[in-house]
């Protein structure tokens, strides 16, 4: 091999920059940690299903902001007929009421900053 | 030879439209005016190289080897082994397409397989069949063509319409040279006797006599002295031109066609005035009578073989180091081979200009040091007296030769000269010179008169350039400081842009020069009178 | 009659090619129906074999390269070289030191120095030949190619626990504008456009569809459908649980695999569209992520007369010595005059 001192080494750092998670990992050692959610239910189903809040609740909080904001309309009929308000500090912390504990368990997870208190004001936690 | 030609109306009518039928089937028809002569036996046999035979490539048997496949893929197989850039530059194009519209051959013919890209590709897809597993296993789909007798037809074709240039290697995002790949196909076809005449011949004379030209040294001493007595007569002053003489301070190697032909006699004139006046000791060699060296175009085993005896002869002949004249491709090898190749030179000197003090750090273990570096360097310290008037008649545009400007970044000091020995300078578009300037159309051994059609081809991109220039400033001569462009250039620009003439930097510097004791010069040093002299009060 | 024929013949290649695009995409789907059902293979053997001959591959390759020497130092020069003092060297496009090489690498590699150079040659009537600059082609594949990195960097926040800032960083830039929900990302914008652009050059351009392999369309494809697929997955309703996709990747990088429950079949897709990537790269000329690092014409300092370059394998050669050369014409040089060594 020629260059061998020139070559080796970018190779190193290759390995070590397409490797990063690995060891990165490792160091941290907070691999197998997971999301808990906790929910102070107070009723017993949500607006939707659990597999359709899951992924599209962002989406659904949208909606909601701008039927509110925009149309003035604050009534959200759900897929299985029931009515609800659209209030994200009414309806939805009135279950999900723990910011820390539910919310923020995937975003801070998955890394997602979502502005909704930024104009929000954040429930106190009870703890 | 041009009368039989196409108008150039005519042939400047190229479609660049690719064909329907793809490039993937070899395919090559010998269009006349586009190939080269195949290499004499006697040549060959003299260079002990193989498969020495009369053959012609638009016949249909090449009488090569039986063997010849097995040659070209050992020969693959080496030069793998030899040359990172081989298995690199085969491997990591990703057809991008920037190099298109880049050669000047593809401008000049249209012909997409003069696209860099598809000229690699013709090696590449042999080296995919062969040497990778998608080419392998995947055949067509995965890049990949047998080699064939028709794809080594194709070979000849077209790596014999590359000049080498590297203009192509400068726009590539990767840096591929079509130059490196250029030379790897060359050399394989020699490996099975396939070569053009026009380098093989050169490459032979070379070898046998000291020079391309086959000039013999009792002829090569007729023509200095022929050459000293011209400058007597213009201006009546005997200049010593010492040959082989031992301990002089520099040996002297210009390209065989200064001594030998026009318009590179007059530069040849130009030296001789200038060594004279600031008093070098120096010297030429009748055996090392060529700085050219068509090696280059041929094989490294041949670059090397010609490319020895320089160093040997600054050796024998003991002298501190090397000045090498106006000439492209010879400044490609001095620069980028001949230390490594025949070196080190440690029996030399670190250049240093007896006249100026200066101390030629670039030079320092190749000690040799370009012609044009040398006398920019004088004319910054006011060593010579030079009176630019007498190119007054010229209006010059310069031409970067490819090798020089692309290989060596010798931009500068050419043009630094330029600007001091005429009045009249004027450069072409921004697109078509320094790193970016095209070639002659003629280099690397493809300077032959059979091929006209294709130098001309080749030469529109530079032509149109000039004609540029001499629409918009009259210029009427083309100064460069190669000996391929000073023979290659005239009539592609008698073809394309009547009136302009070819000359060298050192042919102007050589009028220019004010010599000690000169007599009142008339004429230029082709023998062409000078502009009448306006009053005296213009005296600088 | 014959135009008709003409077009026909030169739309054929494309046509076909398109035919293959659309038998490719429907496979892609029923494999993307089979790894969701083989998921244990698919979102576990089959992702390690891909970063293995991934990693090991570009090893190899590079290995492979290097075990050559560059015998000629051959740098193109590209600017002014080195030589008189009083003479204005250009120090990144002919660079003399081993800095001004890194300078000049670091040009080629992050800004695509020589693409920016691009000009088109057009020919007129007279003859007159004219240069344009052409841009296009340098900014579409910085474009791709800067975009492509941003969001290999910004899917680390799938592979790692917790995210490192600099991902946490370069996603709030990426998606700086805060326009929809989930926010979008300019690179995904820019990627697609870029890659809109690379693909309709190659089709649309007769030089650049003749001069093009099938394996130039293929890693092109691959990408706009691993790019759409991801898209998909992030904007539009058939989303995927993104708490279940970063167990899978962070249990991959951690040498703990499990398969949540909950992915749906387009992030299989997505995830095989990848591996395909990675394992062909190094196969492929898409190693010329490694090779511009080795090019010898970019990579080596024009500083050849100065410092000796030495080539491992010089081997002597038969050359004419001035000895022969003295006796083969030593008549001649005796009758002009010439003093002989041999007297």
């Amino acid at each position: 091999m020629y260059d061998a001192g020139k070559i080796i080494p970018g190779l190193v750092i290759f390995l070590c920059l397409f490797t990063f998670p690995f060891w990165y990992n490792v160091a941290n050692g907070k691999a197998s940690q997971r999301p808990e959610l906790v929910i102070d239910a107070a009723e017993k189903q949500c607006v939707e299903s659990k597999e359709f809040m899951r992924i599209m609740h962002m989406d659904l909080l949208n909606q909601w902001r701008d039927e509110v904001v925009r149309n003035d309309n604050r009534v959200y009929l759900s897929t299985d007929g029931s009515k609800h308000t659209m209030s994200l500090s009414n309806t939805c912390m009135k279950c999900h009421a723990n910011r820390t504990q539910f919310c923020d368990q995937c975003h801070d997870y998955m890394g997602v900053t979502p502005y909704c208190w930024d104009c929000h004001i954040q429930p106190r936690e009870s703890k | 030879m041009l009368e039989k030609m196409m108008k150039p109306e005519e042939l400047a009518k190229i479609d660049h439209t690719p064909p329907i039928r793809g490039w993937m089937d070899p395919y090559v028809k010998f269009k006349k005016g586009a190939w080269c002569y195949s290499a004499a036996p006697k040549n060959l046999k003299y260079l002990d190289l193989p498969n020495p035979r009369e053959w012609s490539p638009d016949q249909e048997n090449w009488k090569l080897p039986e063997n010849w496949k097995e040659i070209i893929l050992d020969g693959i197989r080496e030069r793998i082994e030899k040359y990172r850039s081989f298995r690199l530059f085969m491997d990591i194009c990703v057809r991008c397409g920037a190099c298109a519209d880049k050669c000047h051959y593809f401008i000049g013919s249209g012909d997409p397989k003069n696209m860099p890209v598809l000229r690699a590709e013709l090696l590449r897809s042999v080296y995919r069949k062969e040497f990778t597993p998608a080419g392998k296993y995947l055949g067509k789909w995965g890049g990949g063509r047998d080699l064939t007798i028709d794809v080594i037809k194709e070979w000849f074709y077209y790596f014999f319409q590359c000049t080498e240039c590297r203009r192509c290697s400068v726009f590539c995002p990767y840096g591929i040279d079509t130059a490196e790949v250029t030379m790897h196909v060359r050399e394989l076809l020699n490996l099975i006797g396939v070569n053009i005449n026009w380098v093989c011949e050169p490459a032979a004379n070379c070898f046998r006599t000291g020079n391309h030209l086959g000039v013999p040294p009792h002829a090569f001493k007729d023509n200095v002295e022929f050459a000293v007595d011209d400058l007597k007569e213009i201006t009546g002053i005997e200049v010593n031109a010492p040959i082989h003489k031992k301990g002089a301070e520099v040996l002297v190697i210009v390209p065989s066609a200064d001594y030998f032909a026009n318009p590179h006699y007059y530069t040849f004139l130009g030296y001789l005035a200038l060594f004279h006046e600031i008093g070098l000791d120096y010297t030429f060699s009748a055996y090392a009578s060529e700085g050219g060296n068509f090696g280059l175009f041929h094989s490294k085993d041949m670059l090397k073989r010609l490319n020895a005896k320089i160093y040997a002869e600054a050796k024998r002949l003991g002298v501190k180091w090397i000045l090498g004249c106006e000439c492209g491709h010879m400044w490609r090898v001095m620069h980028q081979y001949m230390d490594t190749i025949n070196g080190p030179a440690d029996f030399l000197e670190e250049p240093v200009s007896p006249i100026t003090g200066t101390r030629f750090e670039n030079a320092a273990t190749t000690k040799m040091v370009h012609i044009c570096e040398f006398t920019a360097d004088l004319i910054y310290n006011k060593k010579i007296k030079l009176d630019p008037r007498r190119n007054d008649h010229l209006r010059v545009t310069f031409h970067d030769s490819c090798n020089p400007a692309r290989a060596m970044g010798l931009i500068e000091e050419p043009r630094y000269v330029l600007k001091h020995v005429c009045n009249h300078f004027y450069e072409m578009p921004e697109n078509t010179i320094r790193e970016q300037t095209f070639c002659c159309g003629s280099g690397s051994g493809l300077g032959s008169d059979e091929n006209m059609e294709m130098r001309l081809r080749g030469g529109l991109p530079r032509a149109n350039a000039v004609n540029y220039v001499k629409e918009k400033h009259g210029v009427n001569l083309l100064a460069c400081i190669c000996a391929i462009d000073k023979a290659t250039l005239p009539p592609l620009l008698e073809y394309w842009v009547p009136g302009v003439e070819v000359g060298g930097i050192h042919e102007l510097v050589g009028n220019a020069l004010v010599m000690k004791g000169e007599q009142e010069r008339t004429t230029d040093l082709r023998g062409e009178p000078l502009p009448v002299k306006e009053e005296d009060s213009k005296d600088v | 009659m014959n135009a008709l024929r003409s077009l026909f013949e030169s739309n054929k290649k494309a046509a076909i090619t398109s035919g293959v695009v659309i038998v490719v995409l429907l496979l892609l789907w029923a494999v993307g129906w089979l790894s969701f059902l083989c998921r244990g293979i698919f979102g576990v053997l089959i992702p390690y074999a891909a970063l293995a001959l991934f990693l090991g591959g570009i090893v190899y390759r590079v290995v492979q390269w290097a075990k050559s020497p560059e015998p000629f130092r051959i740098p193109t020069t590209c600017g002014q070289q080195k030589s008189l003092p009083w003479i204005k060297t250009n120090r990144l496009d002919c660079p003399e030191t081993g800095w001004g090489v890194f300078g000049r690498m670091a040009l080629e590699v992050l800004f695509f120095r020589s693409l920016f150079r691009n000009t088109k040659a057009e020919l007129k009537s007279g003859p007159r030949l004219v240069y344009g600059s052409e841009k296009y082609l340098w900014l579409g594949a910085l474009a791709f190619h800067w975009a492509f990195l941003i969001i290999v960097v910004r899917h680390l926040r799938f592979f790692t626990e917790p995210i490192p800032s600099f991902v946490q960083l370069l996603q709030s830039l990426d998606g700086f504008f805060q326009i929809g929900v989930p926010i979008l990302y300019m690179t995904d914008l820019i990627i697609l456009a870029a890659l809109t652009y690379l693909f309709l050059r190659r089709v649309l351009d007769p030089k650049m569809r003749y001069i093009s392999l099938p394996t130039d369309y293929f890693p092109l494809v691959l990408i706009i459908g691993i790019v759409l697929s991801g898209m998909l997955m992030r904007y539009t309703p058939v989303k995927a649980d993104l708490v279940g996709v970063k167990e899978l990747a962070v249990g991959l990088m951690s040498f703990h695999p499990r398969i949540p429950e909950g992915i749906g079949i387009l992030f299989y897709l997505h995830l095989l569209m990848v591996c395909v990537l990675i394992a062909y790269f190094p196969f492929s000329k898409l190693m010329h992520m490694a090779g511009i690092f080795l090019s010898p014409t970019r990579n080596m300092a024009n500083n050849n007369r100065k410092i000796r370059h030495v080539n491992p394998w010089n081997y002597p050669v038969k050359v004419h010595t001035y000895e022969e050369w003295e006796e083969e014409f030593k008549d001649k040089l005796k009758a002009s005059g010439y003093t002989l060594e041999k007297e």
